[in-house]
């Protein structure tokens, strides 16, 4: 062992200069050629705000689309799950907790219409979408806070469906991108 | 078809694709061929050779390839624990993250020494960008350099001829690194800047939310790093949230990059090997061996996370993506659930969901797939554990048509058969043996005193639980097995960062790595100096789908032996009360 001690040194030494100081230097590089320079992308609203379009935001004003439930109240400076088992009583008993918020906030819509992304916390605690059935039973209690046409707001959510990506993934909808196209609203 | 099912089968049938081509370069690469990589890595490497005084063409054998191997592996560990222990006032520290304690450190460490990965820090408050960048993210190349080097060593003694000479340990290691990982890694971490995955040194940055509430976004070197931490099978998560952080895996492209990079190099080694010894009709029943088992096991998971969790269908709302607890919308139930037995058949351990609050059924799949860690298996390592399996196999086919033992020409005896029992049985010893103590622990609610405390400052052993009863024991469960497989993924429910938990995973880890290492290097370092007996119409073929069964009946036996009583425990336990 003792003489293969000093070659081992050195080349983890190389090593560490070339694959932690070349190769992420290479890739900062890189990433000034890509959009916002690699600082996650960005989205600004008509004030001119910038948010981070992939960062899910909390939402539970009534004029606005919510977000789904997290594990980590939408603090990006972590983030998580609620690690919860599918069986665990007191996990049901929060489930059913926010069914009942939920309802309680959107009166004129069916139980069953509600997916169950929106009353679930997502695995990162930071989901920026929810189901476009999430969106589309919430349309009611939106209209009516903002006093919009129902229509309207049905079809600025229709306008925000993402389908699948050449031709693969689920249908899902930014919350963040179309409460602030919301807002634009008149 | 489905979009969501299309998604996983393109994941599935592209990694293929890939593979094959890619094993045939890393044979190539191995037997030192020339490749269009000569022209940039041949200087570095020579570079490198000469300021290190290694001579790369010094032939060495099986014992010497694992000495250089242990060297270095605790050389780097040093390293690691330098960096842990010191963050706070090494250089790339934006968020002014303290030092870890010693045994998160030695943890941490560990796990990405042995390419497990196992996290019981949160990326985002537990480290420094020094210790992400020098620390992990070198580890997470050199334990998958490591991995494959081993292979290497291996596809060098099973060629066919008597030899003790297997190669330069060194020069396999650097051009794993080199020429395997590091081009690929460029193109995958290209892909994710342009997708959405930052890079930058900058740290948190504080904005408003349209709301008015101010949040806090980390940000980091995140490209670079997500790339190895995949095609290395690494899979320790830049944050803690893993590859569900919308960060670490913007969009539904990204998922399908990072499911490709992690399943390639695992199938692309398969491949190498029959490239390498000439045997490529064997590499395909390997290769068809594990794909049977994986889709034994990802096709139940797929299932059970689409129809989603009874109580809540009970509560009376619609699951039309299914099982949404700890998923994220963007990816959904399917390929979460591909996702969740792919990372765990190899030794990956990435998640894209949060896998204590998978339904049981997939729980178990990701149970058994670390249990049995030979369904595709981490990037070289894997093959070495699949060889263990190949070697009982001819053993038991040898005694079952009444002729000695043999396997490509070289005859298996005593020696290897007793360390490739050892190495197979090591792995349900380790799992059973530390899953029973903290049990033990657990159900006497023992109190830990230094070893552990919650949140509240109770030392009570039942507080390490998120979940009581089946799936409270499945949390320790996994985590043994998720150690003892290198894997890294966990039912994060379970408080695992205390001394208890850090050290006792940590030791599991140690003896997980080498000892599956150190056994098959050593059984093939012996055959490897047997003499050569080419094949006569008495030797049992062993590039046919019958051998190919034998072995699969092999691992099923030993892994249904060992394993059933624990999974009968946790759960199967909660999937009977489930329904």
């Amino acid at each position: 062992m003792k003489k293969e001690i000093i070659p081992s040194l050195i080349l983890t030494i190389l090593c560490i200069l070339f694959f932690s100081g070349v190769y992420p230097v290479v890739m900062w590089g890189i990433a000034q050629a890509a959009p916002n320079k690699g600082e996650g992308f960005t989205i600004k609203d008509s004030n001119g705000k910038y948010y981070y379009e992939n960062i899910g935001q909390k939402f539970s004003d009534d004029k606005y689309f919510w977000s789904r439930p997290s594990a980590v109240n939408y603090n990006a400076a972590g983030s998580g799950g609620s690690n919860k088992g599918p069986d665990n009583p007191d996990y049901l008993a929060q489930v059913q907790a926010t069914i009942d918020t939920f309802m309680k906030h959107n009166p004129d819509i069916n139980k069953a219409d509600i997916p169950s992304d929106m009353v679930t916390a997502s695995g990162s605690g930071l989901d920026p979408h929810i189901s476009v059935e999430g969106a589309e039973v919430q349309v009611a209690r939106v209209a009516k806070a903002r006093g919009l046409d129902k229509n309207k707001v049905e079809a600025l959510v229709k306008a925000h469906i993402e389908g699948p990506v050449m031709g693969m993934g689920p249908d899902r909808i930014n919350v963040l991108k179309l409460n602030i196209d919301l807002d634009n609203l008149k | 078809m489905n979009p969501q099912i299309l998604g996983v089968v393109v994941m599935f049938v592209a990694t293929l694709l890939l593979a094959v081509p890619l094993g045939k370069y890393i044979a190539k690469v191995y037997s030192g061929g020339r490749t269009w990589t000569d022209v940039i890595f041949n200087p570095i490497e020579k570079l490198f050779y000469k300021v290190s005084r290694i001579d790369p063409v010094r032939e060495m054998n099986w014992k010497q390839s694992l000495v250089a191997l242990l060297t270095l592996n605790l050389i780097w560990f040093l390293w690691a624990m330098f960096c842990l222990l010191n963050q706070s006032w090494l250089p790339m520290n934006p968020d002014h993250n303290p030092n870890m304690t010693p045994d998160l450190a030695f943890n941490t460490a560990v796990s990405f020494l042995v390419n497990c990965n196992l996290q019981d820090y949160s990326g985002e408050t537990g480290l420094s960008y020094f210790s992400q960048v020098f620390g992990l993210m070198f580890l997470q190349f050199a334990s998958a350099g490591t991995g494959m080097a081993a292979a290497a060593v291996v596809f060098n003694a099973l060629k066919d001829r008597t030899t003790d000479k297997l190669g330069n340990f060194y020069d396999f290691f650097l051009k794993s690194c080199t020429r395997i990982l590091l081009p690929i890694c460029i193109l995958i971490a290209t892909i994710h800047l342009f997708e959405g995955t930052p890079m930058t040194f900058k740290g948190i940055d504080n904005v408003m939310s349209v709301q008015g509430d101010t949040m806090h976004v980390s940000r980091g070197p995140v490209a670079a790093f997500v790339a190895i931490k995949h095609l290395g099978t690494n899979g320790g998560g830049f944050f803690g949230a893993n590859s569900a952080h919308p960060f670490e895996n913007p969009n539904y492209l990204s998922n399908i990059v990072q499911m490709v990079a992690q399943i390639l190099i695992p199938f692309a080694m398969v491949f190498a090997f029959g490239f390498y010894c000439n045997k490529r009709r064997l590499a395909w029943v390997f290769w068809g061996v594990m794909t049977v088992g994986f889709l034994i096991l990802v096709i139940p998971a797929i299932q059970a996370e689409v129809h989603g969790n009874p109580y809540i269908a009970k509560m009376g709302i619609s699951q039309p993506g299914g099982n949404m607890e700890g998923k994220e919308v963007r990816f959904g139930a399917t390929a979460s659930a591909f996702w969740s037995i792919a990372t765990t058949v190899i030794s990956t351990g990435s998640v894209n969901g949060m896998h204590d609050s998978f339904m049981p059924v997939s729980g178990m799949n990701m149970l058994l797939g670390m249990m049995i860690n030979s369904f595709y298996g981490g990037v070289g390592v894997g093959f070495l554990n699949f060889f263990i399996y190949v070697i009982l196999a001819v053993f038991i086919g040898g005694l079952m048509v009444g002729r000695t033992p043999e396997f490509l020409g070289k005859k298996i005896e005593a020696k290897e058969m007793k360390i490739a029992m050892i190495i197979a049985l090591f792995h349900p010893f380790l799992i059973l043996a530390f899953t029973a103590i903290a049990s033990y622990f657990t159900a006497h609610d023992t109190n830990m005193g230094w070893w552990f405390a919650d949140a509240a400052g109770k030392h009570n052993a039942s507080g390490w639980l998120n979940n009581p009863s089946y799936d409270g024991f499945s949390e320790m469960l996994y985590q043994y097995t998720s150690c003892s497989a290198n894997n890294g993924s966990g039912f994060e429910g379970l408080a695992d960062n205390n001394p208890f938990w850090n050290i006792t995973a940590g030791i599991v880890l140690l003896f997980s790595r080498f000892l599956p290492i150190i056994g098959p290097v050593a059984i093939a370092g012996l055959l490897a100096s047997k003499k050569f007996i080419p094949a006569g119409s008495g030797t049992l073929k062993t590039d046919t789908g019958t051998f190919g069964l034998l072995v699969f009946a092999v691992k099923v036996i030993i892994a249904a032996l060992a394993f059933f009583p624990a999974l009968a425990l946790g759960p199967i336990a909660e999937w009977m009360k489930m329904h």
